[in-house]
């Protein structure tokens, strides 16, 4: 039977990394759950058993279910029914087999009816939904918007709302209004404390809130009147139970067409703060958005497993000329650039996730008692290591989706063109994946400070460092002259001392920082499963050394003085 | 009302997967050669059984199956998806059943379970394609049968009302408790496995499966419902004379492939007279009607 995980064992490869030791270890603390909780493991090894387990149950769901509704949710969509949102009809019963297979709130604690699983087997899971159908990823996945009301809800919130997502009632972020898009510092929902009614009420409009309908929301908000900047936003909860939120329109999309992207109108909306006030946009939306870009970052690796999957199987049966079309160079060219990018791509991912593992475990431990040194020493590294991959992470897997689509697309020449083929629907669902959460553009912007002070390159030394084996060792000497590119490229933009300068060419050097940090990880993993990884380390060695050649030519050749050609002439009565 | 639910379910091999070595050149199942699965339409079976479950609190259902050790592995999946327990009938005994003495020893089998509400199983095997074991066992308990199941509508004070399938079209019947049900493949899929019954269940084994060195040996000590019931031919106090080979009138004379020829083949007009007149003769053979 097809299985979107078990057919892909480059995922299984990914779970059984070393860091989880420790990471399980965090989790579990001495397995102290296992008198207490019958699905508990009593050991490593029963851990990494369970996880696997879980990961291909989620795998035949994705294969079998959602795979068989994706087209009819694409083709139908959600229904604007009065002021509520009505799911597909596929998307009801892609829910309802999720649900009961229990992958709801699978990070949470077990007290609070979770499975306390590591953030690393549950991005999986986002991934091999995504893989299938990327709208009805978002549904399921931003059930992880409950590690923000984790972390910093109180008990009481924790014991109310945990309990009821685990037992699959749904969640959305709202965010973005009309006038706060990129800018989340000018969102203008209005809440104003009841002492009547003894709670927070919110007015106002939201627009494009995935899930918009969803039964808990967190909501950011204006909650210091006279303010304009991100210093008076707070974060809320609004539980649907309560009413006064609405339904205004259904978006019509390009793409992910079961995922339900909503205009809101808050009337009195009876919600509750989440944490402290003021903290809203520059602690809390910065935790969630992390946690959101690590989403899209697995559902464009998915799409791209997706996207692969379809123009692999149509070149194996595809005749041409005599013979099936995979046999032509031109196009096994484009698959194998495809798989490399995937292998590339799903690599930094889960070493991102790891990292945000162990830095969240330690987090968590912290609440309940004080960290020693050490582990305080630890936490800080893997915050700030997570901290400058997700961007990458985000950024770069959601450029390779468009490009892994876009080559799908190619490789099934006309008929990829049809709305026939599923290969369109991923070229549709991926082209959101470099926008939503922080654009491509925003990534950089989060990035480029582990470009200036020096991460990223201490991340390539660091991994120059370590053994590989003897088949890696010339890609090893090669990624290092890379990295020296970098460096050097990095010094060609600090010491122009232009800021125009530097951000012209940010997303340059992040792009050459992130080419390398894959080259390594692809490095390490076909030093231990070359069956798997060898071939796609050596495409994705020829095709990122061209890459950072261009990003060098780029970087070196440019001046200030150029910058002029580059501005576009803008009208006097437009400009500010 | 709580209900005593047995499901019935087998363990077959993957026959619709079939390969080119599906067969020995004997001519019998290559078993090795094809996954060993739970069969689809005992799949079915088990969704309705859990979705009665749900509605009756206090319900408590069982997976009751024969085969060698290795069948309890439908036992496990049935723990995955929400039954309560498991039976493994195995025995040497038992071996080489045909449709009677399985059911022989299946209604031995229930009758030690005890006072059971409903027992419920796939219309039929994918192996063998019978579909005779469910009414046989019905028969053999002194029980009401309805066959060909597509949904349980609701079970209320000793009454049960399902929708079947006939010929031509469905119809819903109410009929008394106890009950055996047979149910199609085309009723509503099994629902999936569920992740902490999957963490609770994973060890759970059957004592003939278990090695000697029992990894986690001291879970099975903490944690009986980890080891799954099982019962030989002497358990259910079942008449050897009616078990596996002893109790099996039917023979195999021979398997053979069919190939089917150019020259059975008949070619027709688009007329009705011609197609009135193919539908007259396939009636009066019997192929149709």
């Amino acid at each position: 039977m097809a299985n979107n995980y078990t057919d892909h064992p480059e995922l299984r490869f990914e779970l059984n990394h070393p860091l989880m030791k420790r990471i399980v270890e965090l989790k579990e603390r001495n397995f102290r759950d296992k008198d207490s909780f019958d699905y508990a493991p009593v050991d490593f090894d029963d851990a990494m058993d369970s996880y696997d387990r879980v990961l291909d149950i989620v795998g035949e769901i994705g294969a079998t279910t959602i795979a068989d509704n994706a087209e009819g949710v694409d083709l139908e969509g959600p229904h604007h029914v009065g002021d509520r949102v009505e799911y597909a009809s596929g998307t009801k019963r892609n829910l309802d087999a999720m649900v009961k297979a229990g992958m709801n709130g699978m990070t949470m604690p077990r007290k609070y009816d979770g499975l306390n699983f590591p953030i690393t087997p549950y991005t999986m899971c986002a991934e091999i939904v995504a893989a299938t159908d990327a709208g009805f990823g978002n549904i399921w996945s931003l059930q992880d918007c409950i590690e923000t009301l984790y972390e910093f809800g109180n008990e009481d919130q924790h014991s109310r709302f945990i309990p009821r997502v685990c037992a699959g009632e749904t969640m959305s972020m709202d965010l973005t209004e009309p006038d706060a898009g990129s800018d989340l510092q000018s969102v203008m929902l209005k809440a104003t404390y009841s002492e009547e009614e003894g709670c927070w009420l919110l007015n106002g409009v939201k627009r494009f809130i995935t899930n918009g309908d969803a039964d808990i929301h967190l909501v950011l908000a204006r909650s210091e009147e006279g303010t304009t900047d991100g210093r008076g936003l707070s974060m809320f909860i609004y539980d649907k139970r309560q009413g006064g939120v609405n339904v205004r329109r259904i978006e019509n999309k390009l793409g992910i067409h079961g995922s339900p992207t909503c205009e809101l109108v808050y009337k009195n909306a009876h919600a509750e703060l989440c944490g402290e006030r003021k903290l809203g946009l520059i602690k809390y939306v910065m935790a969630l958005m992390n946690g959101a870009r690590l989403g899209i970052a697995a559902q464009s690796v998915g799409i791209s497993q997706g996207a692969y999957n379809e123009g692999l199987a149509y070149a194996k049966d595809r005749q041409q000329f005599g013979k099936a079309i995979i046999n032509f160079p031109a196009v096994y060219d484009m698959l194998a650039l495809m798989k490399a990018k995937l292998d590339a791509g799903r690599a930094l991912l889960y070493q991102c996730a790891r990292y945000v593992d162990i830095y969240k475990a330690l987090d968590d431990i912290a609440r309940e008692r004080k960290l020693d040194a050490d582990e305080r020493k630890e936490q800080k590294l893997y915050a700030k290591l997570a901290d400058s991959l997700t961007p990458l992470a985000k950024g770069m897997n959601s450029e390779y989706a468009n490009q892994n689509t876009y080559d799908g697309i190619q490789i099934l020449g006309g008929s990829g063109f049809m709305m026939d083929y599923p290969i369109q629907r991923y070229y549709r669902d991926a082209r959101i994946t470099s926008i939503y959460e922080g654009t491509t553009q925003l990534q950089v912007v989060a990035a480029i400070r582990y470009v200036t002070n020096g991460s990223y390159l201490a991340q390539m030394r660091d991994f120059e460092a370590q053994p590989c084996s003897a088949e890696m060792e010339p890609l090893k000497a090669r990624v290092k002259a890379m990295a020296d590119k970098f460096e050097a490229c990095t010094a060609h933009v600090k010491d122009a001392k232009d800021q125009e300068m530097h951000d012209i060419c940010a997303r340059h050097l992040v792009e050459m920082a992130a080419d390398c940090i894959m080259l390594h990880l692809l490095i390490y993993n076909a030093s231990q499963a070359p069956e798997l990884f060898a071939k796609s380390a050596r495409v994705y060695a020829n095709f990122a050394e061209s890459e950072i050649e261009k990003h060098n030519n780029f970087i070196m050749n440019m001046t200030p003085d150029q910058l002029a050609d580059y501005r576009q002439d803008v009208p006097a009565e437009d400009a500010e | 009302m709580s209900l005593n639910i047995v499901v019935l379910a087998k363990q077959v091999p993957d026959t619709r997967n079939v390969g080119k070595d599906a067969m020995t050149p004997e001519g019998t199942v290559n078993r090795a050669a094809l996954p060993a699965i739970f069969n689809p339409e005992d799949l079915n079976a088990l969704e309705q059984a859990l979705r009665l479950k749900e509605q009756n609190p206090g319900s408590t259902v069982s997976i009751l199956t024969m085969g060698p050790p290795r069948a309890t592995e439908v036992i496990r999946e049935g723990l995955y998806r929400g039954a309560d327990c498991g039976y493994l009938l195995t025995d040497r005994a038992f071996a080489g059943a045909d449709t009677l003495a399985t059911s022989y020893a299946l209604s031995m089998a229930i009758k030690k379970i005890g006072k059971v509400d409903i027992v419920i199983g796939g219309r039929q095997a994918i192996d063998g394609d019978t579909a005779q074991v469910g009414p046989q066992v019905a028969q053999k308990l002194d029980l009401n049968q309805v066959t060909y199941v597509e949904e349980v509508l609701s079970c209320a004070d000793g009454k049960i009302t399902v929708r079947r399938h006939i010929d031509g079209g469905i119809e819903t019947v109410e009929a008394p408790l106890p009950i055996v049900l047979t149910v199609n493949g085309s009723a509503d899929p099994c629902r999936p496995r569920n992740a902490k019954l999957v963490m609770k269940y994973k060890r759970a084994m059957a004592p003939m499966e278990m090695p000697e060195n029992l990894p986690y040996a001291d879970e099975y000590k903490r944690k009986p419902y980890l080891t799954v019931t099982q019962w030989g031919a002497a358990d259910v106090d079942a008449d050897l004379n009616q078990c596996g080979l002893a109790g099996s009138p039917t023979k195999v004379k021979a398997v053979q492939n069919i190939v089917f020829k150019a020259k059975e083949s008949k070619r027709l007009g688009s007329s009705d007279s011609e197609v009135e007149g193919l539908v007259q003769e396939l009636l009066a053979s019997h192929t149709i009607g």
